[in-house]
Formats: C-alpha cells, structure tokens, sequence
C-alpha cells in the first residue's frame, strides 16, 4: 500500500502531498522534511529506494522537483517507481510541459489526476486517457 | 438588495483566487508568515459569505495553505458546505479539502452522512467518483456502517469507473467496520471475474491485502487468481497475484508445483522481484537466484537493490541457495549506496553459518573503520552483535574471538549503540561461563583504559560498556589477575566524571572487588598489604560520597561506613574477610525476559478481588490502630509460611529439575552434549593468558580478534586432519565400503566443534511457566479484526445495516426485499388453512432470499439473450423493481386445491399434486432481461420417503422456452440441486423461461421426473402465463400519463361489468395487486392507472365505477395484449 505521495522542490517546499493515512498535520511537515533530506543527500548514481523508518521512499527527480512515494512492505517497489513516471508523464501531457508552477497554480487539479491514479493506497488506473478524461469533462463545464 | 449583489460581485473581483494566493506568497519571500496570517484573516471573511462560489475559492486557498503546513480544522465546517455544493466544480473541492484534513477524530464529519449517501447514488458518475475518493481519506468507523451497504451497491454500478473505485473502498470499510466483511466477500470475488480489467485489479488489490491477514480464507480463490496470472497483461496486477500467491502456497504445497511453469515464462519475461517469493521447488529456486545475480550484478542502482531485496526473501526459504553468492553481496557492501549496503547487511545476517561467521564479520569489521556516516556504522554495529548473537549465539564457536570483537567495537566513536554492546558483554560473561576468566581480563583492561573510552565527551554512547566492565570485573573477581590494579582504576578521579548509574555500579563492584581482595590476602596472610586496601577505599570513596546523584551518593556513603567499621575490626586483627565475601556470596542467574508475565496465577488467587475491603469515605479514625494491628498479625502467620512448606519446595524442585531435564530446550549444565569435546585436543590448547597478556593489553587500539580468527582456523585444521586419520583408518578397514561417501567429504557445518564447552545457561523462567505464543501477537494492530472466517455460510443476520426511512420512500432502497418479503408472507394469514400456508411462508422466504441469487444468474444469462425489443429508461427500470416485488398475482390451474385457493384473494401459486408431491408456481416479469420471466416453483413432498435427484423440465412452446444451461438440449431438463426430505417442507425451485413474445396469456406444460432408487415419477404440471405476469407495475405521472394518451398510436378497447358491490378503492386495489397497475390519478369513481409490459408496451386504463357496474376502457400500443389484458381483468372483476 502506498502510505503517501509527495512532489518535493529542492528547497524543501512541498508542492503535493497526499496522505492515505491519517498524519497529524505537524508531524507532515517534519516528516516532509526529512523526506527530502534523505533524498537530497543521495547523488543521481544511487538508487531510488530509501529505507526510512517503518516504511520505503521511492523517489524520482524531475528537474528540481523530487517525487516521492512512502511505502509499506507489501507495494512492489519497482511498480511505484514506474507509477511515479507515469503520473508525470500524465502531468505532462495535461499542462503540455508541465512546470513547477503549473503544479502550484492548478494544486486541485494535480490533485484529481493523482486520485484518478491512485485510491485509497492502490494503484487503481494507468491509463492516460482514462485518467485525464473526468478532468477534461471538468475543463469543459468550466469553460461553459 | 441589487445594490448589495452589485457590491458583493464587485467584491469577489478583488478576491484572491488559488493563483493570486501562490503568487502573493512567493512575492513575500521576506514576511512570508505574515503574509499568509493575513490571507487567512481574508479567507475567513469570505467564507462568511453567502456566495457559494466565494466559499469555494476560499476552501481551495486553504487547501494551499494546508499543505504548507497550517492547520485548517477551524474551517470543517465551512467545507461541509462547500461539500454540499450542487455544482460539481465547487463538491470536488469541498470533497478535496475533506480528504486531506478530516480524520476520525473530526467532530463534524457525522454531519456529512447524508450528504455522501446523496453523492454516492447520484446519477452523475464524477459526483460520485469524488465522494468515493473523498470517503477512502477520512471514512470513520460510523460512516463505514452506515455506507458500507451503499459501497456495496456500488460495486455492481454499470460504469467500471465507479465499480472500480467502490471494490477499493470497500477495504478501508472492511477495515473500519470488520463486520462487513462477510456478507461484502461474494460480492468482492464477484468482481475478480468482472468484465472490466480495472475493476479486476482493484479486486486483486483489495483481496492481496484482505489476504495477508488470513491467507486460508483465499485459498479456495487459488484457481481463480490462477486464470488471471496466465491470461492477464497488466503488471501491475501480476504484481499484486503473484503476492498473493505468495501468501497462499505456504498453505496448499501443491500450489508451488503448478506455479512453477507460468513463474518460469514470467521471469524470463519481466523483473518482477516477487517471483522468487515462494518458489517451492529446487529448480526454478535456482534459475531466481542467477537471474537475481545478473540484476545485482547490474550497473542500474535500481535493480541492484530490487535483486537484493528479492534476495533474502528467498533467503528465508532456501538459505543455501543464497549463501553461495556470498562473494557477491560481500562486494555489495563496497557500494557507495548506503540502501544498498543496508540490503547486503540484512541478507548477510541470514547468511552466516559457523564456518564463515568469523570471516563475514572480518570484512565487516572493515567496514565499520571505513563507514563515515554515523547512521551508516550504527548500523554495522547492530548487525554485527544481531548476527553474533542470533539464535542463541548458534553459529559462534569461539567466544574468545566474539568478546575480542566486542571490546574492538568499544573503539567506535560516537556510536549510539554502547549499551548494545554492554548488553552483549554482561550476556556472554553471565551465560558462558568458561569464558568468564577471559571476559574478565578484558574487563579489567577496558577499565584500566577507561580514560581513552570515557575521555571525549562525544563518546558518550560507548561509555556504557563500563557499565558492563565494571559489573563483569565486580561479579566475576575470583577470575582477575590483578585485582589490585582493577581497583585501583576504578577509583580514579575521573570516574566521578562518568554518569551517575554507571558511577553507581563501579561503587558497588568495587565492594565485591575488596571483598575479594581481602581474602585473598588474609588468605595468605598478608595483613598489612589487606590494610593498605581499607585504607586506599578509605581514601578514595569520599570523592563518590560528594557525587550529585543520588543512588551514587547513598551507596558510597554505606560502604565508607562498611569499610571503616572493617578497618576497626582490622586493627583489631579480627579475620573479617569471610564475612564480608559474604555479602556477596551466591550466584546470580539469568531471569528470562518474559518470565515475570509467565509466572502462572496460583488456583484460588483472583487478582482482581480486593486484599482488604476499600476503605470507605465513612470510616472513623478511631478504627485505624485496630487495623494495623491486625495487618501485623497477619505478617507475622506470613513469614511463617515458607518454613512449613520447606518440604512442599523441595518437592517442587525436584520436580523442575525433572521437568528439565525432559526439555530439550534447556541446556543442562552437567550431561552436556557438547562435552565430549572436551576430550578433543582442541578444546584446552588455547592459551588464553598468555595471549591477552602478551599482546593487546596496554594498547586496546589493537585489532586483537585477528589472533582468534587465525588460532580458530588451525584449530579447525587440527580437528580437521585427526578427523582425517580417523577416517583413514576406517577406510583401510572397511575398504570400498563407504568409498564415494569418503572421497566427497567436505567440511561441513557439524564437523566444526566449538573451542569450549559452551556452556550456555538458559534464562531463569518461573516453575510451571505458562507456555504462550501469544505475546507476539500485537494487540493494537489495526488489521486484526480482518482475521474472520469466510468460508462460514452468511447467517441471517450477518447482513449490512440499511438505512430505512419511516416513509413511502423506503420501498426506493433497492435492498429492503426483506421487510418486504415479510409484509407479503403476513397478508395471508387473516385466512383459514392456516398450516398449509404457514408452509407456503415458509417457502416464501425462502423465495425471497433465493431471488437475489435468482437474479444474478439471470444477469449472467442475460448476456446471451440479447433480444432487446425496446430500451427502457434507466429510471423507471429501477422504480419497477421495488413496486414489483411489492406486489403477487397468480394464475390457476385446475386441481382441487387451486378450487380452494380460487376463493382466497391473496393466496398465491396455482398448484399441481400428485400423491408425491404438490407443486405451486408463481411468474413474475424479469427486471434485467426484458424478455425473460422467472418463473419460481414451490416443490412440497408430501411421501414418505426422500425425493431424490429431481428434474425439472419444460417443453418449449411456440413463444416460450427454458433457458437451460449451455450445451445441454431442448429435451434436458434442469436437475433440481437438492433433495427433498419426506413430509415436511416445500423448497423453491426458480427456472427461467423465456417469453419470446408477449401477445396474451398461454400455458405451457412441463414435468417434474423424480427418479428415487427404482422408482421412476412424473409430475406434470402447467404453467399458465396470465397477460399479468408480463406485466410490471410501474409508476407513472399524470402528465407523462396525459402523453401518452395523447400520442395516438394506441389501440383502444373497453370492457364493462355488472354486478360490482366492492367499494371503488378495493376494486382498484385488486386491479393493482392482480394485474399489476398503478394508479396515475383518481378523482371520485374514476381513476386512470397505468401499467408496462416487460417488452415496454404502455398499457393505460381508465376506470369507471357507475352504480352496480364498473367499465374499464384500456388504451395499449398493443392490440393483442389489450384484448387478452381485458377479458382477464373481466373475469377477475366478476369475482368480485
């Protein structure tokens, strides 16, 4: 199960985080924050698995941005790491190149691509198009 | 009240949005805080407003802010409004917020019940999306009940993208309401073969971590999980299977054997680093591990850590298929990646035998020097003792060796670790008792370098293995060389430096350590060398009497008293030395851990009862001195006690030491197995002083375990080659014999003795400890309740809480069947034949519950028959459902029963008998299919004897026919799946048949064939098909009503008859309740109802009721339909 998802800049600035288990919300930012000590003190060549308390980072680092996933023992680490890309990648192709502050600007918006991807912990849809398609209906009504 | 419209829209103009809100932060870099208070101030004030659309904003700012860190529970409210929005735009924030603030400890989140219901059946999918996504964040265990039936609607939702998401949410309902479980489970399994790949993995996923609570639950799902491994595409659902086998194969062995093949072609395929988990065979064990050594061996971090990981899970199962690439997770250790090393450390800890024990921890002695970050080296330390110490110190055949390395790692700077290492000394010295003399030395020489360990403030950590020294060097003094020197460091100034409990521990040992002197002394006489030793304690124990903590102060100032009193009695030259050994005399053993929770209560001992009486508010002072008076006597017959029973535990020792001597798990000091070794040459050839005398002692920098890891080593070679010639010998004796077994010899984990007898001593338990399992079980673990068996069959009232309203609405819950069922069961009852239908309720129920599994078999059937005449709209097809069920109508048949029922209004179901059995039917038209009806047979026995293998079967008419299993033909009948006990009860058979097309009523015969033993029984029976049963009632709305007449393309017809004395509103009750109609209106003697046929014809009526007659006029876009409808409800209205 995936226990959080974060988009951490390298300032330490969380841009996204999403819990799936109740975290008092002092404990999320001294949580978040050694999150991204850990991950800021790994070099590129290492590899993107960090033990860390009870549970395992999965990071990946866009540009200045650090994504990272908190796991418990049961998610299979490798399919996180290709989720973390392709929520990206998702990411990508809604805001076409998409920017930190695209993510900062549409938070909401990031927020229902992520929970179309993931719900209640699980991996629940990969598909692009699927994914984006209650957003785009969303963008329509908006824009009537 | 434009004007204030006008100022508040102008208003919203300067309202920040989210935008604004991000750029206003990051342009206040400096006062960022103070920027944001102000924001907040702002919010507040819009959600203050009417304005919906301002509330929102506001809510999607805080969500902002939330996620910077601020705390935004004052505003829960506020997004229960912004929730409750009816624009989609707006909800989805509400609903946002929610999830990422609410929790189970919001007060206001009760608030929101309604409101989620109301999301969740809404007929747009994203409303409903959102409030499922919201519910997964922050469902509490009151909303799991009262939701839990609502997700459990969802589940067969006819779009994937809700299906999906309720199969998800029902495992967090689970978890907060463990109840649901089972009556959610076949739903859930249900949904492992939906059509919809999404939905099968969200099933998977659910039922992967329902299984890592109760893996036998799943087992029987095994084959299942099987066809989805071989047929699906989608890896991360193989992931999740893959897991779940993984659960499952410890439990049924013959599950590894058939996975084998399709694990293969996955790992050739994919890395998935599961597969390995649970391989039970050799073979493909051995193709996982090279394929987990290329991925290692890997320049990708990545894989390299997932190889590893992958690794020691199969580690646990096939230790020595892993242990051969020893070399290889060695080098691992040399990686500049800290998770990496981490991995190679966790696999090397089950790695290690006693061969290579000493060489593993060689290489990771190495490293320690080299770590540089302390977390790191921390780390190494642990694993070091964990790997040491595991299993009972199991693979350590040297002790020497294991407290050299112990007193190396004393070196390590900083190290958090120093009572681990305290703990690993006090533990070997204690249990091992031949190594006492050499733990000793090595105690004394950490005490004698105290300086070096305690110097660096930053040390600090370490300086607990003084603790241990001390303790060690006190306890143990009869083993130390020079005692006079041990003392002498311990009373050294710059012990008062050290922390008070371990300042308090030197204090006491340094007692043992004079005591121990002194009789050594007076011993041999040396009385002036004893009294310099009073006078150095003397000298020195003030500087402890002065220290600040309080433990260190109190025992130091008793012992001056102690000394100075002995010096007197010194002086005096009175022999004090045995006295004060005395004090000490006595051996401490090892209490286990537990033993204190697994002393068992005594028979006759409740705990809970009080000793005395509370004392009552009321009690006068008066009374006290009588009470401790009486406490006193009381103590006195106390300490009485243990004299009698001095018989009474002698007794009971004998007893333990039987007991055991009976356990094999206690290692018994005197008939050890091991003994034997002390007769090999390896066993006393060590010269331990020599060595420590020799080499390290002034110098503990010194890498001394070396020594040990080389003397080992010849040892083993000694023992080796005497083995060797033993065997020589053999063989020339028994030559050719045992000649392959011999020259494949190797040496192997047994052939290595140990250099001592080891004599591990137990840990102390109480006499008759109770023998539990249960204290690893956490008790706080939230997935506990999940541990439920749902192989049980469902009881009645295992079913999922239902909201009902009081109203007329409750008939629009879909799953209040029950009540229902029940309602309709009662109606009869006011009539005579009361057993009969007693049996006939039964049977009934019965229906009822059938009905459900009824109708989905129907659903799966369905499919085939896809001959959809018209489309009926969503709405109206789910309002059927509920009225239909409300109402019963039935046809008859000409036996003499149905004479009888003829007479009774509500009776139901026509009836054909024969001495063997009575069979009554009803029809009803089918919600999902509209052109098929269901047709439910009542079977009641009334021979003697058991029917057995029933069969039912119909022959097929022109426009009706059975819909029978796949592949059998038009002449199989459908075998009845139970028997028949004699006498007693009627069962409910439901077969299907397929109305081609509805033109009017029409009967079709069937047969009953019941073969018992040699006996060869037909029932036949028909079914008559009234116009009725085609009929659904349906609501309609006086202007959708008015429409419909108006349309014009209906045929109309008109019936009248006489002789009605039955007031208009029963008359039209019966038209209802018998032909299936619902009133539209109704205005006097007049009412037009309404009803719809399965295929979607309209059929409206108007009726009339004039003096003595009733006219019925019939409108129907079916003519044959109508005119067949009509003479029905002719005749029925004539009964009247």
């Amino acid at each position: 199960m995936i226990k959080f998802f974060l988009m951490v800049n390298k300032q330490g600035q969380t841009r996204l985080s999403r819990y799936y288990e109740h975290v008092e919300i002092h404990k999320r930012t001294m949580l978040e924050a050694e999150v991204i000590k850990n991950c800021l003190s790994r070099s590129k060549d290492q590899c993107s698995f960090i033990e860390y308390k009870d549970f395992k980072l999965v990071y990946r680092q866009y540009a200045a941005l650090f994504v990272v996933v908190g796991i418990n023992e049961t998610e299979n680490e490798m399919a996180v790491y290709e989720l973390i890309h392709n929520f990206v990648e998702v990411l990508d192709k809604y805001f076409s190149r998409v920017s930190e502050l695209d993510i900062m600007f549409n938070l909401d918006r990031v927020h229902i691509i992520l929970d179309e991807m993931v719900l209640n912990g699980c991996i629940v849809e990969t598909n692009r198009n699927r994914i984006l398609a209650p957003l785009f209906v969303l963008d329509k009504v908006a824009e009537n | 009240m434009a004007l204030k419209m006008v100022k508040g829209s102008i208003d919203r103009m300067f309202d920040k949005n989210l935008q604004d809100l991000v750029r206003g932060i990051r342009n206040h870099k400096e006062d960022e805080a103070k920027y944001i208070s102000q924001c907040i101030d702002e919010i507040k004030q819009e959600l203050k407003q009417d304005n919906i659309a301002v509330k929102a904003n506001a809510v999607c700012k805080l969500t902002y802010l939330q996620m910077l860190g601020y705390d935004i529970s004052w505003a829960a409210f506020n997004i229960i409004e912004v929730m409750s929005a009816s624009k989609f735009t707006f909800k989805r924030i509400g609903y946002l917020a929610a999830s990422q603030c609410f929790h189970e400890g919001t007060d206001v989140i009760m608030l929101t019940t309604n409101q989620i219901r109301k999301d969740l059946s809404s007929p747009n999918q994203y409303d409903t999306g959102v409030a499922l996504t919201g519910l997964s964040c922050f469902v509490t265990p009151d909303l799991a009940r009262d939701l839990a039936n609502d997700i459990m609607t969802l589940m067969s939702h006819t779009k994937p993208y809700i299906r999906k998401k309720a199969v998800l949410i029902m495992y967090k309902v689970f978890l907060k309401y463990p109840e649901s479980l089972r009556p959610a489970f076949p739903r859930l399994k249900e949904k492992l073969e939906d059509p919809d790949p999404g939905v099968q993995s969200a099933a998977v996923n659910v039922i992967c971590e329902l299984a890592r609570r109760n893996p036998k639950n799943y087992l029987s799902l095994a084959p299942l999980f099987f066809k989805l491994m071989t047929s699906s595409t989608n890896n991360w659902v193989l992931i999740k299977i893959i897991k779940l086998f993984g659960a499952l194969t410890p439990l049924e062995p013959r599950l590894g054997k058939k996975l084998i093949e399709p694990l293969t072609n996955l790992i050739h395929r994919y890395v998935t680093t599961n597969t390995a988990l649970f391989i039970q065979h050799c073979a493909s064990i051995q193709l996982c591990v090279q394929k987990l050594r290329i991925l290692i061996e890997d320049s990708d971090q990545n894989l390299k850590y997932l190889g590893l990981l992958a690794m020691s899970k199969i580690l646990k199962t096939h230790p020595k298929s892993v242990q051969s690439h020893k070399d290889l997770i060695l080098q691992c250790l040399d990686d500049k990646d800290e998770s990496i090393r981490l991995r190679a450390l966790d696999l090397l800890y089950g790695m290690v035998s006693k061969k290579n024990l000493m060489e593993i921890v060689k290489k990771l002695m190495i490293h320690v020097d080299k770590a540089e970050g302390t977390t790191y080296r921390d780390e190494l330390l642990t694993k070091i003792i964990d790997i040491c110490s595991q299993s009972n110190y199991q693979y350590i055949t040297n002790f020497e060796w294991y407290i050299s390395i112990l007193v190396e790692l004393t070196r390590l700077e900083g190290t958090r670790h120093g009572h681990l290492i305290a703990a690993q000394m006090l533990d070997v010295a204690i249990r091992v008792k031949a190594i006492r003399k050499f733990a000793v030395s090595q105690m004394a020489m950490l005490l004698d370098n105290a300086h070096l360990i305690a110097s660096n403030t930053q040390r600090n950590g370490i300086c607990e293995v003084l603790y241990a020294a001390a303790w060690i060097c006190g306890e143990f003094s009869e083993h130390l060389e020079e005692a006079n020197q041990t003392l002498e460091a311990m009373l050294r100034p710059k012990v008062t430096t050290l922390p008070g409990h371990i300042q308090a521990v030197y204090v006491q040992n340094m007692v043992k350590l004079y005591a121990s002197i002194l009789q050594q002394k007076e011993q041999s006489g040396e009385k002036e060398a004893a009294q310099e030793i009073t006078q150095l304690m003397i000298e020195r124990l003030p500087q402890f009497v002065q220290s600040a903590d309080l433990e260190v102060q109190e025992r130091a100032s008793c012992i001056l008293q102690l000394i100075k009193y002995i010096q007197k009695l010194q002086i005096k030259e009175v022999p004090v030395a045995e006295e004060v050994i005395a004090l000490f005399a006595g051996e401490l053993n090892p209490v286990a851990p537990k033993a204190q929770k697994k002393v068992p209560v005594p028979e006759g001992l409740d705990l809970d009862a009080w000793i005395n009486e509370p004392p009552s508010d009321s009690e006068s002072e008066d009374e006290k001195p009588k009470t401790i008076f009486h406490d006193e006597e009381q103590r006195h017959s106390r300490h009485k006690q243990p004299e009698i029973d001095e018989e009474e535990l002698a007794r009971r020792r004998e007893a333990r030491k039987q007991e055991q001597a009976n356990n094999p798990f206690y290692i018994k000091s005197s008939p050890s197995p091991q003994k034997r070794y002390q007769d090999t040459p390896g066993v006393e050839h060590i010269p331990v002083v020599q060595i420590d005398l020799s080499v390290p002692l002034k110098v503990p920098g010194m890498p001394m375990s070396d020594q040990y890891v080389k003397l080992e080593e010849e040892r083993r070679h000694k023992q080796k080659l005497e083995k060797d010639k033993k065997k020589k010998k053999q063989k020339k004796e028994k030559r050719g014999k045992h000649h392959r077994h011999n020259s494949l010899h190797t040496e192997s984990e047994e052939d290595i003795a140990p250099a001592h007898h080891v004599d591990i001593i137990t840990e102390e338990m109480p006499e008759n400890a109770l023998p539990s399992d249960e204290d690893d079980k956490d008790s706080n673990d939230p997935y506990k309740a999940l541990d439920i068996d749902l192989d049980k069959p469902l009881a009645d009232s295992e079913k999922l809480p239902v909201q009902r309203h009081r109203n007329a609405e409750d008939l629009k819950s879909p799953d209040s069947e029950a009540p229902l069922a029940e309602k309709k069961s009662k109606k009869p009852k006011k009539k005579e034949k009361k057993h009969k239908e007693k049996e006939r309720d039964k049977g009934k129920k019965k229906e009822k519950e059938k009905k459900v599994v009824e109708e989905e078999e129907e659903k799966k059937k369905s499919s085939k028959h896809k001959k959809k005449k018209h489309k009926k709209e969503k709405e109206e097809k789910s309002k059927d459902k509920k009225k239909s069920k409300k109402k019963h109508h039935h046809s008859e048949e000409e036996t003499t029963e149905s004479v009888q029922n003829g007479t009774l209004d509500d009776e139901p179901l026509p009836v054909s008998s024969s001495a063997l059995a009575t069979l009554t039917y009803d029809i009803q038209g089918n919600l999902q299919n509209d052109s098929q009806v269901t047709v439910s047979v009542i079977f009641e026995n009334k021979s003697t004897s058991f029917l057995k293998s029933m069969e039912l079967n119909v022959l097929d008419s022109l426009n009706t026919k059975m819909i029978r299993p796949e592949g059998s033909s038009v002449h199989d009948g459908i075998p009845v799946p139970f028997q028949l006990p004699p006498g007693m009860t009627s069962f409910v058979l439901s077969s299907l048949i397929c109305a081609c097309s509805v033109g009017g009523g029409g009967t079709s015969s069937c047969c009953l064939g019941n073969d018992e033993g040699s006996t060869h029984e037909k029932l036949d029976f028909k079914l008559h098909f009234s116009c009725a049963s085609y009929l659904i009632t349906t609501p309609c709305y006086s202007d959708a009503f008015a429409k419909l007449l108006e349309s014009g393309d209906l045929h109309m017809s008109s019936i009248k008859v006489d002789g009605i004395s039955i007031s208009f509103q029963h008359l039209l009750a019966k038209i209802c309740f018998h032909h299936h109609f619902s009133v539209v209106e109704r205005v006097d003697s007049c009412a037009s109802m309404y009803s719809r046929s399965i295929q979607g014809h309209h059929v409206c009526l108007l009726v009339k009721k004039g003096e003595n007659s009733v006219s019925v006029d019939g409108k129907c876009s079916d003519s044959t339909l109508l005119s067949n409808l009509l003479d029905e409800m002719k005749e029925t209205l004539s009964k009247c």
